[in-house]
């Protein structure tokens, strides 16, 4: 497989009251055609400015997004309009993302005349044929407004919307997480779908390690701007390299009472991102630090096949 | 067996709104004994947090709450303003899901705390500020001293949510509320604050109602869940009973839309087709039906009651059960 969108050394700085915030602090990462790669953090960990500096929403401050080949970084204004097409992003509150004032046909349809699409008949055949893609009626749906449908609908209109120029990475920003559990299923599966039925490559950001799990072919764990790890799904659940991926997994509250919950994790909370700790990010709740991990940033390092992780003292070695 | 310290009898609360009444809580009968941990789980628009407001008499002025909510041998809904506002602290306490919305964003912790504990428990200034030192470090708060001179502003979401949680403490309440108290906070702090509340809960032999969407955090730290869905309790059973056998479909489905980790990658998730019916809207049978797939022609005509017909202590309201 080849790598469809390859970020080397990516950096986005932010400027916040005359200090600068690394909110993603050099990732290095690829995503190959046709794969989903999940990509995990708590609030504030970089992974949503990641995805938004992919689309160049946010310039990065140092480093390359390469898309199929082409630096979208040094790209200007207008080729990166053409390019946009080819890459499409879903944001996590879908009721806001679309205009409350027009109606749902229009939404849709407003991409293809972006791009140049100006046969209206032609419009209408492609606004249907996606709306039934992802499960909405044309014929009930399209007049109508978006307060009219819920946030598991109003989640397929932006879905919708995503696919009608035939994209090749969608960057999904926590799709799914405001919705309800019985919606959430739903939408995940149409994802899936969808995935397979226009041959998508994903990027699907979430906090949730259950919901990324359940779409991903691999995934990533971001921690304060930095990767902390990054491996194929069932090899980074079964067994994790860094003691921050093994803490987030052992939070996750299982929906089985004779599973007794985790007690005594590492405490307090990720620091500032304004003041990060020095070396390793982590090291300041991390029960195997030492001062290696105070003086020196650990490199991301391959532990076992596939498997990267950026700690001096990882949970699993070369086998 | 004395009196239960929390009996809800018939509870209704009806919204109105411009599309008609809706009917947020629809007869609705809990009882809680004290020292207990009640999980309420269910969907947003469910009634779980219309029924924690009616619990402590905050609804809305226009709503209509009909039924009993006998807390202690009284029912609240007769009690005054001024009897209600000396309940609230001592005996009932309230932890909301983001605690911006709890915390005066002007006024510093310290001041806070310390009116709390000079307001409801009469302790002079600076007892009650010794006092709220020591309930900040109770909490978990590192520096608790330093805290108390900081505004809710200056602190993280997990620790702001700590300090209501100390507020919430701070007049040792008989029975706690935690709606979605841990829903706005990360996956690693709210696995911190949940041991909390349950370490709290049992130093001092404390009820508590934990609300929440998700069927994971009520699995390790309740006694006994009610699952909610369109207004009513649909199941209701001892923690370990109700995940070893769901009787009611919705309950079985909602524990199956949960993605799990112990399944492969991209295995296909049983969603829940369709959604909640029209809360305006009151279906004549049971309100899962139209998106039940065990749904039979009488589940359509009638409203299956919550009963145990099998006295096993599992309540379910359901005509064709699992």
């Amino acid at each position: 497989m080849s790598a469809l969108l390859s970020l080397e050394n990516l950096t986005v700085e932010y400027a916040v009251g005359g200090r600068s915030l690394f909110a993603v602090s050099d990732v290095s990462l690829h995503v190959d055609r046709g794969e989903t790669l999940g990509l995990v953090g708590e609030s504030g960990c970089g992974k949503s400015t990641l995805g938004r500096a992919v689309l160049q929403l946010r310039r990065p401050t140092g480093g390359k997004v390469v898309f199929d080949g082409t630096e979208l970084t040094g790209l200007g204004a207008e080729k990166m309009r053409l390019m946009r097409r080819r890459l499409q992003l879903i944001f996590q509150d879908p009721i806001a993302s679309l205009n409350p004032r027009r109606r749902i046909g229009d939404i849709i349809a407003e991409p293809l005349i972006i791009v140049g699409v100006t046969d209206k008949a032609e419009r209408d055949r492609r606004v249907r044929e996606v709306m039934t893609a992802v499960g909405l009626d044309p014929d009930v749906a399209m007049g109508r407004l978006p307060h009219e449908f819920s946030g598991g609908q109003c989640q397929r209109i932006c879905i919708a919307r995503a696919l009608i120029l035939e994209p090749e990475l969608v960057i999904c920003d926590e799709p799914v997480s405001a919705l309800d559990v019985s919606i959430r299923a739903q939408i995940l599966n149409l994802l899936e779908e969808m995935k397979r039925r226009y041959g998508l490559t994903l990027l699907f950001i979430a906090h949730d390690l259950a919901v990324v799990k359940a779409v991903s072919d691999r995934i990533a764990v971001m921690y304060l701007g930095k990767l902390c790890e990054i491996a194929p799904t069932e090899r980074l659940f079964a067994q994790p390299a860094h003691p921050y991926t093994a803490l987030l997994l052992d939070a996750i509250p299982v929906p089985d009472p004779t599973v007794r919950p985790a007690t005594n994790l590492a405490v307090g909370e990720p620091p500032s991102p304004l003041d990060p700790p020095s070396g390793c990010r982590f090291r300041t709740r991390c029960p195997r630090a030492d001062r290696q991990c105070a003086a020196e940033v650990p490199p991301l390092r391959e532990v076992a096949a596939g498997q990267f992780a950026a700690c001096h003292h990882p949970l699993t070695g070369p086998a | 067996m004395s009196a239960p310290l929390l009996s809800i009898e018939g509870v209704s609360v009806e919204l109105p709104t411009p599309r008609g009444l809706l009917r947020a809580v629809d007869r609705v009968d809990l009882t809680l004994e004290a020292g207990r941990t009640l999980g309420v789980v269910g969907e947003s628009g469910c009634g779980k947090t219309m029924l924690s407001r009616a619990i402590l008499q905050l609804l809305p002025k226009r709503a209509k709450l009909d039924g009993r909510v006998m807390f202690g041998g009284r029912d609240l809904a007769g009690l005054s303003r001024e009897a209600l506002r000396r309940l609230r602290g001592p005996e009932l306490a309230v932890v909301f899901q983001d605690p911006m919305t709890s915390l005066n964003p002007v006024l510093t912790i310290g001041t806070q705390i310390v009116e709390t504990l000079q307001v409801h428990l009469g302790m002079s200034g600076i007892a009650a500020t010794k006092r709220g030192a020591e309930l900040l470090a109770a909490v978990g708060i590192p520096a608790p001293e330093q805290r108390l001179r900081q505004y809710p502003s200056q602190l993280s979401g997990g620790m702001r949510q700590r300090v209501a949680i100390a507020i919430a403490l701070s007049c040792e309440p008989k029975l706690l509320i935690a709606d979605e108290p841990t829903t706005a906070l990360d996956v690693t702090v709210q696995a911190q604050i949940l041991d909390l509340l349950a370490r709290e809960q049992q130093r001092r032999h404390m009820a508590m109602i934990l609300i929440t969407h998700d069927l994971g955090v009520v699995a390790g730290r309740t006694d006994e869940v009610a699952v909610m869905y369109a207004g009513r309790v649909v199941e209701r059973a001892p923690t370990p009973r109700l995940f070893a056998h769901m009787r009611m479909p919705y309950t079985e489905a909602l524990l199956a839309a949960i993605p799990r980790l112990d399944s492969a990658p991209h295995t296909p998730l049983p969603a829940i087709g369709g959604r909640p019916p029209d809360p305006t809207r009151p279906l004549p049978g049971c309100s899962f039906a139209p998106r039940c797939r065990y749904v039979e022609d009488d589940c359509r005509a009638a409203k299956p009651p919550l009963a145990d017909p099998e006295r096993a202590g599992s309540l379910y309201a359901c005509w064709h059960p699992r």
